[in-house]
C-alpha cells in the first residue's frame, strides 16, 4: 500500500472557486446523477424540502421525483430498498438525516447490505451509497449530534467514509458509488458551511488512503471528519511553541490505513487521536490498539486520545463544549505525549476513563 | 423452474384434460419433493450431519408450489429462513441445497449460509432472511428497481404472520403502496410467531384486512390447497404485472412440526396439530387425484421411487462434496479486487 500525501489541496492549488462543503457535497451528487442513469437519491425531505440540511436543494427541480425521492419516514424500509434496489442493477444513495436516526436501519444496514455478499457466498454484492450527518456542535442535544460512525466501523463488509475537506466532500461520492459493496458516508454537520476554494478538477479522490493534511516531525495527530479542524488549529497552536504536529485525516475509517498512520508514527514517534466519538469501545480506542500493536519500539510516549466525553451530549452550550474534544484538550494532550509542562488553566480531560457510574 | 410447462397465460380451466392432470401430478411432484428432501433433512439432522437451525416447512407446501406457478423465470423470489420449500419449488437443485446444508463448497451459499440462507441469484432468489421481516425492504427495493427501469416483473416476498408484527411489514407495506411498486406478498400465516400464538401477538388477527388498511389488493387464501393457492396467486400476479400496486395474500396454513429442530412444542395441543394434519396439503391432492382416478398407486409409487433417488443422489454427492478451503474464510467479505470495476 502507498500512502497518498495530498497536501490540503485547498492550501495547494489555485483558488479556483470559493464554494461551501454543503454546496461541494451538492454538486457531487448533480455530477453523479448526470452521468450514471442507475443512480438516485433516496430519503426524507432530500424533494421538496431539499434535504433537512439544504444538500440536496435544487436536484428534485433538474432531476424530478423519480431520482430525487422523497421517502416516508421509515428508515428501516427505504435503507432496505436502497438495498434492494442496489441487488437488482441501480445505484442507489440512500440518505438518512443523523447518524441518531441510522440506528432504526441498523438492521438493514448490518445485518443485509454488510452481510449479503458473505451469506451468498459471493453472489449478491449490495453497491450501495448511505449518506448520513454525524457530530454535535450545534446544540441539537443527545439524539441528533452523537458520532457512532465508530460502530459501523466495526463491521466487516462495510466501507466508511468521513469527508473532512471540500475536495473530499466534491469527489468521494464518485469513487464510493463505483464501489460494488456498501459504502456509508458521514458528513459532519459542523462542515456543511465550512467555505474554501475547490478546484475543479481534483477528483476522484483516492478512498484507500489517509491523507496527511499537514506535515510534521514531533507528533502525529490522527484524526478524520469534524476534528480535523480541530486537528489543524491545534497543530498551528503548538506550531507557536516550537512543538511541529503531522496531521493525519483518515478519511476512510474502514478499512483503516494502517500504513499511513504507520509511516507518521516512526517518523514522529508519538500520537494523539482525536475523535469525537465516545472514548470506551471508540475507533480511537482502535487505532490505538493498533499503533501499539505495529509501532511498540517506534513510540517514545503513550498514543494520547482525545474523545468526547462518557455522556449523552447536553444542550447547554458550556455543556456540550465541554464534552467535545476541544483544541485546548488536543494541544495539552500534545504537550504530554512531548514531555512539556501543560499550561495551567488549559483545560485537561482525565487521561483513563473513570470507573463506576460516569466512565 | 414451474412445474409444468403449460403456458402462463392460460387458465386451467381452458387447458385439456390431460394438460391439466399432468398440471396437478406436476404440483403434487413438487410438493412431495419438498416433503421428502425434509424428511430425509430430520434424519441427517438427528444423525448430526446437519448442523445449526433448521426450520422445516412441512405442512405449508402448498404455498410455494403454488405461488411459484405464478412467477416466471424473470420474477424474483425474497424470501425466510423457513426456505427450503421456497428455494426447491423455484428450481435450486436439491443437490446443492443439501451440499450447502452439509457446509460444502458446491453448497448453494458455498457453505457460508447454511439452512437458512440458501440463495440463487441465478434463479433471482435472493435468499432466506433469518431476521424475521428483513426481507420485505429488500423486496421492496427490487420492486422499485423494475419500477424504476421499466421492466415489467413481480417480486415475490414470503415472511410469516410473525413478521406481521415488526415495523419492517408495515414501513415496506406502506412504502411498496404509495409508491405503486409491483410487489406480491405472500404472507404465510401459520398461526405462531415461533412459539406465541396469532391471537397472542396481534390484535386484529384477520391479516388480510389490515393489509388492505394501506390500500393493497388483498385477500386470504386456503393456504393447504394447492389448486387455490395457485389460482390466488395467478390473480394476484396479473394484477401486479397490470400495474395496480402491490397485491397480499395472506396464505392460511399450518407446519406440522415443531418451529425448529430445537422446539419442543410446548405451546400446542396434539388435537390442533392432528386436526390440521387432516388437511395435508400434499395427501389431499394425492387423494382427490386418486379419487378421479388421474393418480394410480403405480404412479405414485414411480413418482416417490424417482424423489427418494434425487434426493439419495443429494445426499451422495454432498457427502462426497469438497468442504470450503479455511484459507477462503475472509473471501467473501468484500468483492476480491480483481472482479472490481
Amino acid at each position: 500500500m502507498t500512502a497518498t500525501r495530498t497536501r490540503t489541496a485547498e492550501q495547494d492549488l489555485p483558488d479556483d472557486r470559493r464554494t461551501t462543503y454543503r454546496e461541494a457535497m451538492r454538486e457531487a451528487l448533480r455530477d453523479a446523477l448526470r452521468t450514471d442513469e442507475r443512480v438516485f437519491l433516496m430519503g426524507e425531505d432530500v424533494g421538496r424540502y431539499g434535504g433537512c440540511f439544504g444538500v440536496s436543494l435544487g436536484l428534485l427541480e433538474e432531476f424530478g421525483p423519480e431520482r430525487i425521492r422523497d421517502a416516508p419516514l421509515s428508515e428501516s424500509a427505504f435503507v432496505g430498498a436502497g438495498i434492494g434496489a442496489a441487488l437488482a442493477g441501480m445505484r442507489p444513495i440512500v440518505e438518512i438525516m443523523t447518524v441518531n436516526f441510522s440506528l432504526l436501519a441498523l438492521d438493514q444496514i448490518l445485518n443485509n447490505a454488510a452481510t449479503l455478499l458473505h451469506m451468498s457466498g459471493g453472489q449478491l454484492s449490495v453497491p450501495i451509497v448511505i449518506r448520513m450527518t454525524t457530530g454535535a456542535g450545534r446544540q441539537l442535544a443527545a439524539q441528533h449530534s452523537h458520532s457512532l460512525e465508530g460502530w459501523y466501523a466495526h463491521i466487516p463488509g462495510l466501507r466508511v467514509v468521513a469527508p473532512a475537506t471540500l475536495t473530499d466532500a466534491r469527489y468521494m461520492l464518485a469513487p464510493a458509488l463505483a464501489d460494488p459493496d456498501p459504502v456509508l458516508i458521514f458528513e459532519h454537520g459542523g462542515l456543511y458551511n465550512l467555505s474554501a476554494g475547490l478546484p475543479v478538477d481534483a477528483g476522484p479522490v483516492d478512498i484507500d488512503h489517509a491523507a496527511v493534511r499537514r506535515p510534521g516531525t514531533d507528533v502525529s495527530l490522527i484524526t478524520y471528519g469534524g476534528s480535523l479542524p480541530k486537528a489543524l488549529a491545534a497543530a498551528d497552536d503548538l506550531a507557536t511553541s516550537g512543538i511541529s504536529a503531522e496531521v493525519v485525516d483518515l478519511r476512510t475509517l474502514r478499512p483503516l490505513d494502517d500504513a499511513t498512520m504507520g509511516e507518521s508514527v516512526a517518523r514522529t514517534h508519538r500520537a494523539v487521536v482525536i475523535d469525537e466519538g465516545w472514548r470506551t469501545g471508540s475507533l480511537a480506542a482502535e487505532i490505538s490498539a493498533r499503533l501499539t500493536e505495529q509501532h511498540f519500539y517506534d513510540l517514545d510516549a503513550p498514543v494520547e486520545r482525545v474523545c468526547s466525553a462518557e455522556v449523552p451530549v447536553p444542550y447547554a452550550r458550556r455543556l456540550e463544549e465541554a464534552a467535545l474534544p476541544q483544541v485546548g484538550a488536543v494541544v495539552a494532550a500534545v504537550r504530554r505525549t512531548v514531555g512539556e509542562p501543560v499550561p495551567t488553566g488549559v483545560d485537561v480531560p482525565e487521561r483513563h476513563p473513570p470507573s463506576g457510574r460516569s466512565g | 423452474m414451474n412445474a409444468t410447462r403449460t403456458p402462463r397465460t392460460a387458465r386451467n380451466t381452458s387447458l385439456s384434460n390431460r394438460q391439466a392432470t399432468a398440471h396437478r401430478l406436476a404440483l403434487l411432484e413438487s410438493m412431495l419433493r419438498v416433503r421428502r428432501f425434509e424428511e430425509r433433512c430430520v434424519e441427517l439432522y438427528s444423525a448430526a450431519r446437519i448442523r445449526g437451525f433448521m426450520h422445516l416447512y412441512i405442512g405449508e407446501e402448498a404455498v410455494a408450489v403454488g405461488v411459484n406457478e405464478a412467477l416466471t423465470e424473470d420474477d424474483a423470489v425474497v424470501s425466510t429462513y423457513r426456505e427450503h420449500g421456497h428455494a426447491l419449488a423455484r428450481g435450486v437443485p436439491a443437490e446443492a441445497i443439501m451440499a450447502e446444508m452439509f457446509g460444502r463448497a458446491t453448497g448453494c451459499s458455498h457453505g457460508r449460509g447454511g439452512s437458512m440462507h440458501l440463495f440463487d441469484a441465478r434463479r433471482r432468489f435472493y435468499g432466506g432472511n433469518a431476521i424475521v421481516g428483513g426481507g420485505l425492504p429488500l423486496a421492496a427495493g427490487i420492486a422499485l428497481a423494475d419500477r424504476m427501469t421499466g421492466r415489467n416483473r413481480v417480486t415475490c416476498c414470503f415472511f410469516g404472520d410473525g413478521a406481521f408484527a415488526e415495523g419492517e411489514f408495515h414501513e415496506s407495506a406502506n412504502l411498496a403502496a404509495l409508491w405503486g411498486l409491483p410487489l406480491l406478498l405472500v404472507c404465510e400465516n401459520n398461526l405462531y410467531a415461533m412459539g406465541t400464538a396469532l391471537a397472542r401477538h396481534q390484535a386484529q388477527t384477520d391479516l388480510a384486512l389490515r393489509a388492505a388498511g394501506y390500500g393493497m389488493v388483498s385477500w386470504a387464501v386456503d393456504g393447504m390447497d394447492v389448486v387455490a393457492v395457485e389460482e390466488a396467486a395467478r390473480k394476484a400476479a396479473e394484477g401486479v404485472r397490470a400495474g395496480t400496486g402491490p397485491h397480499f395474500l395472506e396464505m392460511r396454513t399450518y407446519r406440522f412440526r415443531a418451529h425448529s429442530m430445537y422446539d419442543p412444542d410446548r405451546y400446542r395441543d396434539r388435537s390442533e396439530i392432528e386436526h390440521w394434519k387432516e388437511r395435508d396439503p400434499v395427501e389431499g391432492l394425492a387423494r382427490r387425484l386418486r379419487e378421479t382416478k388421474e393418480l394410480t398407486d403405480k404412479t405414485r409409487t414411480a413418482l416417490e421411487n424417482r424423489l427418494a433417488a434425487e434426493i439419495d443422489r443429494a445426499v451422495e454427492t454432498a457427502e462426497q462434496a469438497p468442504e470450503e478451503p479455511v484459507e477462503d474464510l475472509l473471501k467473501y467479505v468484500t468483492t476480491p479486487e480483481a472482479s472490481r470495476p
